[in-house]
C-alpha cells in the first residue's frame, strides 16, 4: 500500500497546516509590534472560555457549516459551487417573506415553514446555473459566480423598493413578528441564577445544522441517490454506462447544494437579525469553500472545519476589540489558515506521505 | 457579576494596553472602515481631537461583520465605557435592543433615531448642504453637465443627490446632472477604481464637476477628476486638500464635531434628538486655501444666501427621505 494511515490523512496533515498558519500569523502579529501569545490567549480566552464567547463562535459556526456543506454535497458530483453566497441570499429573501407575509402561531412551525421557504429560494437560485451546466455545458464555476452579483443586484432592488418599511434608512425589511423569533441560547441554556450565552446570537438553527450534517452523510453515503452523484463524480462516462442520467443527477445534486446554502439564512435572518439586512451573509459562502476543503467534503469534517472558522471569526472580533491589532491583519490571519488547509493541501501531504513510506521501508 | 469580573481579569491579563480607564469612552466604526477619507474619519477625528485636548484615551474598533455589531456594543458596555458613540445608521435597530439593558452607559448614534432614554440620536441634514453644493457646482460648470456619484445605492445616498440636483437647478434650470450609483452591496463604499471608471464615463457625457458621496469611493472620483482637469466636490471631511486647485469644495458633515462633542459630554451626555443642520454650523461647505481660486465671490455670495434662507426656513430643500421621491431628475 503506497497509503499513508487514514488516522494521519485525517487528523495529522490538518493540523500540520493549521499549525504552519499559527506559526506565520504570529510572525505577522511580532512584526506589528504585539505579543502573539497574549493574543492567541486573548482569542481562546474571547471565543471558548466564556459561554457567550462559544455563542458566537457557535453562530458563525452554524452558517458555515451550511455553507460548508452546500460546497462538499456538488462536490461529490465534481461541481464546484461558488454560489453559495447568491444562494443563501436569496434563501434570506425566502425566510424574509415567510415569516413576514404568514402569521405563525408559534416560532417552531414558523421555523419550519421559513426552513422551507430558505431551502427552495435557495435550490431555485442554482438551478439556473445548473441546468446551464448539464444541458449547455456552460461551466458551473463562471454561472454561479456571477450569479453571486446578480442575487446581490436582485435582493438590493426588493429591499430597496418593495420590503423597505416607508421612511427608513436601512436597507432592510421590517423587524419579524414576535412568533417567528427563535430561541436563542440564551433563553434555552440559562437560569435565573446562572445566565448563559448572554447577548450571543447562537440559536436553535445549531441544532438544525448538526441535522443537516447526519442528514447529509445519510444521503451521500447511504441512499441510491447519494451513490449516483459520487459515481457521477468519479466518472460521468461510467456513471453514463451504469444507467445514471448525468443531467438529472448533476441537477439535483446542485439542488440540494442551493438548498442547503439558502439554508443559512435561517440562521443569519430568523435566528439573529430577526430582520433581512442586506448583507447578512458576509462571505460565508466563500468560506463554505474552505470549509468543505478542509473537511474533505465529508459531514464530520465540514462540523470540526465550521467550528474552526467559527473560532476564528469569534477570536478575531475579540482581537480587534481590546488590541490594536488592525482588521485588516485580522484578515490576513484567517486568510493564512484558508491558505494553509484549503490551498496548500498538498505542500503539507507530500513530504508527510514520503515520511510514512520510508517509515514502513523501514520496518519491513 | 461573576462573568463580569471573569472577563474583566482576562481582559486586564491580555490587554495590550495598560491603564484602561473605567469611564473611557467607546468609539464604533462601521464596516467602511476608519480610514475612509470621509464619514468614518471623520468620527475618528472627532474623537482624537478630544484624546489630544485631554490627554484622556478611548477605545474603538473597526466592525468586520454584522453580528459583531451587538457584541461590540454589549462588550464595551459590560467594560465600563462610556458614552459609547457608534457611526452609521446600521446601528440603528440593534441600539434600540441594547440600550434598554444597560440604563447607565449613554449611547450616542450618528445618522439615525433611536427612541431610547439613554441615547443621543444625531441626524443631519444633508440635503441641504448637497443643495449648497449643488448650487456652486451649476455655477462652476462651463458646460452646463454635473455629475453626482453616489456609493451605495441606499436611501440616504439619494437624499445626497436629491438635494444636489435641487441647487444645480435652483441655478441653471436647464442643467443635466448624470447620476451614477457605485453598486448594490456595501463593497460600492470602498470602490475607487469603480469611482474612477464612473468619473471618466460621466466626463465623457459632458460633465465638468462631479460631486461623489460615496465613502472610500469618492477617493478614485477626486483623483480621476483632478487627473482628467475637471472639477469634483468632496463629501464628509473637508477633502480639499487632497487634490488642491482641483476639488471646488467639499459639503461638511461635521460628524467630528458630533462625536467630539458626546466624548466631552461624557457621562453628562445630554440624550434626545440632535438635528445637526446649516443652521447650527452641522452642515456647510468647506472654504481654504485650497479651493479659495476656485470659489468666485458670486458664487459664495450665492451659496451663503442660501444658506442664510435655509436656516431662516424661507427656503426648504426637499428631503428625499420624507417620502421616497424626488421632485427634480
Amino acid at each position: 500500500m503506497d497509503r499513508m494511515p487514514a488516522w494521519a490523512d485525517a487528523v495529522l496533515v490538518p493540523l500540520i497546516s493549521l499549525l504552519l498558519a499559527a506559526f506565520l500569523s504570529a510572525l505577522v502579529i511580532i512584526a506589528i509590534g504585539e505579543n502573539p501569545i497574549d493574543a492567541f490567549k486573548l482569542m481562546v480566552d474571547g471565543a471558548l472560555m466564556r459561554s457567550s464567547g462559544w455563542g458566537y463562535t457557535l453562530y458563525y459556526a452554524t452558517n458555515f457549516i451550511f455553507t460548508g456543506l452546500a460546497v462538499a454535497v456538488a462536490f461529490h458530483a465534481r461541481m464546484f459551487n461558488i454560489g453559495g453566497e447568491g444562494q443563501a441570499m436569496i434563501g434570506g429573501l425566502g425566510v424574509a417573506l415567510v415569516c413576514l407575509y404568514i402569521p405563525w402561531p408559534h416560532w417552531s412551525l414558523a421555523l419550519l415553514g421559513s426552513c422551507l421557504g430558505a431551502a427552495i429560494f435557495g435550490a431555485a437560485w442554482a438551478l439556473i446555473p445548473a441546468y446551464l451546466q448539464a444541458r449547455r455545458g456552460s461551466h458551473i464555476v463562471i454561472t454561479t459566480i456571477m450569479f453571486n452579483f446578480i442575487a446581490a443586484a436582485f435582493l438590493n432592488y426588493v429591499l430597496v423598493n418593495l420590503l423597505r418599511p416607508v421612511g427608513a434608512m436601512d436597507p432592510a425589511t421590517a423587524k419579524f413578528p414576535e412568533a417567528t423569533h427563535l430561541p436563542t441560547f440564551q433563553d434555552m441554556f440559562s437560569t435565573a441564577a446562572s445566565p448563559m450565552f448572554r447577548g450571543a446570537p447562537a440559536n436553535v438553527t445549531f441544532f438544525l445544522a448538526l441535522l443537516a450534517c447526519l442528514l447529509v452523510w445519510l444521503l451521500i453515503w447511504r441512499t441510491r441517490l447519494g451513490y449516483e452523484i459520487r459515481a457521477l463524480g468519479h466518472s460521468e462516462p461510467a456513471a453514463r454506462y451504469a444507467g445514471i442520467n448525468p443531467v438529472r443527477t448533476v441537477i439535483i445534486a446542485m439542488l440540494i447544494s442551493g438548498g442547503l446554502a439558502g439554508l443559512m439564512s435561517v440562521n443569519t435572518t430568523q435566528g439573529e437579525a430577526e430582520r433581512l439586512i442586506l448583507n447578512s451573509i458576509e462571505g460565508a459562502g466563500f468560506i463554505g469553500i474552505a470549509v468543505a476543503l478542509m473537511g474533505r467534503n465529508h459531514p464530520l469534517g465540514v462540523l470540526l472545519a465550521a467550528m474552526l472558522f467559527g473560532f476564528l471569526y469569534q477570536g478575531g472580533a475579540e482581537l480587534a476589540l481590546w488590541t490594536n491589532i488592525p482588521r485588516e491583519l485580522i484578515v490576513v490571519i484567517q486568510a493564512l489558515v484558508i491558505l494553509f488547509t484549503g490551498a496548500l493541501d498538498n505542500m503539507v501531504r507530500i513530504p508527510l506521505e514520503r515520511i510514512f513510506l520510508a517509515f514502513r521501508r523501514g520496518n519491513s | 457579576m461573576t462573568l463580569m469580573q471573569k472577563f474583566l481579569a482576562s481582559a486586564a491579563a491580555a490587554t495590550l494596553c495598560a491603564g484602561a480607564a473605567v469611564a473611557e469612552p467607546a468609539l464604533i466604526f462601521d464596516l467602511g472602515g476608519k480610514f475612509d477619507k470621509s464619514f468614518n474619519e471623520a468620527a475618528f477625528a472627532g474623537a482624537k481631537r478630544w484624546a489630544d485636548e485631554t490627554g484622556e484615551t478611548f477605545r474603538e474598533i473597526e466592525l468586520q461583520s454584522e453580528a459583531q455589531r451587538e457584541q461590540a456594543l454589549r462588550r464595551f458596555a459590560e467594560n465600563g465605557n462610556n458614552p459609547i458613540v457608534m457611526t452609521g445608521f446600521a446601528f440603528g435597530n440593534v441600539l434600540g435592543e441594547v440600550a434598554p439593558d444597560y440604563p447607565d452607559t449613554k449611547f450616542a448614534i450618528i445618522d439615525m433615531v433611536v427612541d431610547a432614554p439613554n441615547v443621543r440620536s444625531v441626524v443631519f441634514n444633508e440635503h441641504e448642504g448637497s443643495y449648497l453644493v449643488g448650487m456652486m457646482a451649476a455655477m462652476a460648470s462651463e458646460s452646463g453637465t454635473v455629475g453626482f456619484i453616489g456609493g451605495m445605492d441606499i436611501p440616504l445616498i439619494r437624499k445626497f443627490a436629491c438635494g444636489y440636483v435641487q441647487g444645480v437647478k435652483a441655478v441653471n434650470p436647464d442643467a443635466t446632472v448624470i447620476q451614477n450609483m457605485t453598486g448594490t452591496t456595501p463593497a460600492a463604499w470602498n470602490d475607487p477604481v469603480k469611482g474612477s471608471e464612473l468619473t471618466k464615463s460621466q466626463i465623457s457625457q459632458g460633465a465638468d464637476v462631479v460631486y461623489a458621496a460615496a465613502g472610500g469611493t469618492g477617493v478614485g472620483v477626486l483623483q480621476t477628476a483632478a487627473d482628467e482637469g475637471i472639477l469634483s466636490v468632496g463629501v464628509d471631511s473637508n477633502q480639499n486638500y487632497l487634490h488642491p486647485g482641483k476639488v471646488l469644495t467639499s459639503m461638511l458633515k461635521r460628524v467630528d464635531n458630533a462625536v467630539y462633542d458626546a466624548m466631552t459630554a461624557g457621562t453628562d451626555l445630554e440624550t434626545g434628538i440632535n438635528v445637526m443642520g446649516v443652521a447650527n454650523g452641522g452642515i456647510g461647505y468647506a472654504m481654504d486655501d485650497y479651493n479659495a481660486e476656485l470659489i468666485s465671490e458670486e458664487m459664495k455670495a450665492a451659496a451663503d444666501e442660501a444658506a442664510a434662507k435655509i436656516s431662516s426656513g424661507e427656503l426648504t430643500v426637499h428631503d428625499y427621505m420624507s417620502d421616497n421621491a424626488c421632485p427634480v431628475e
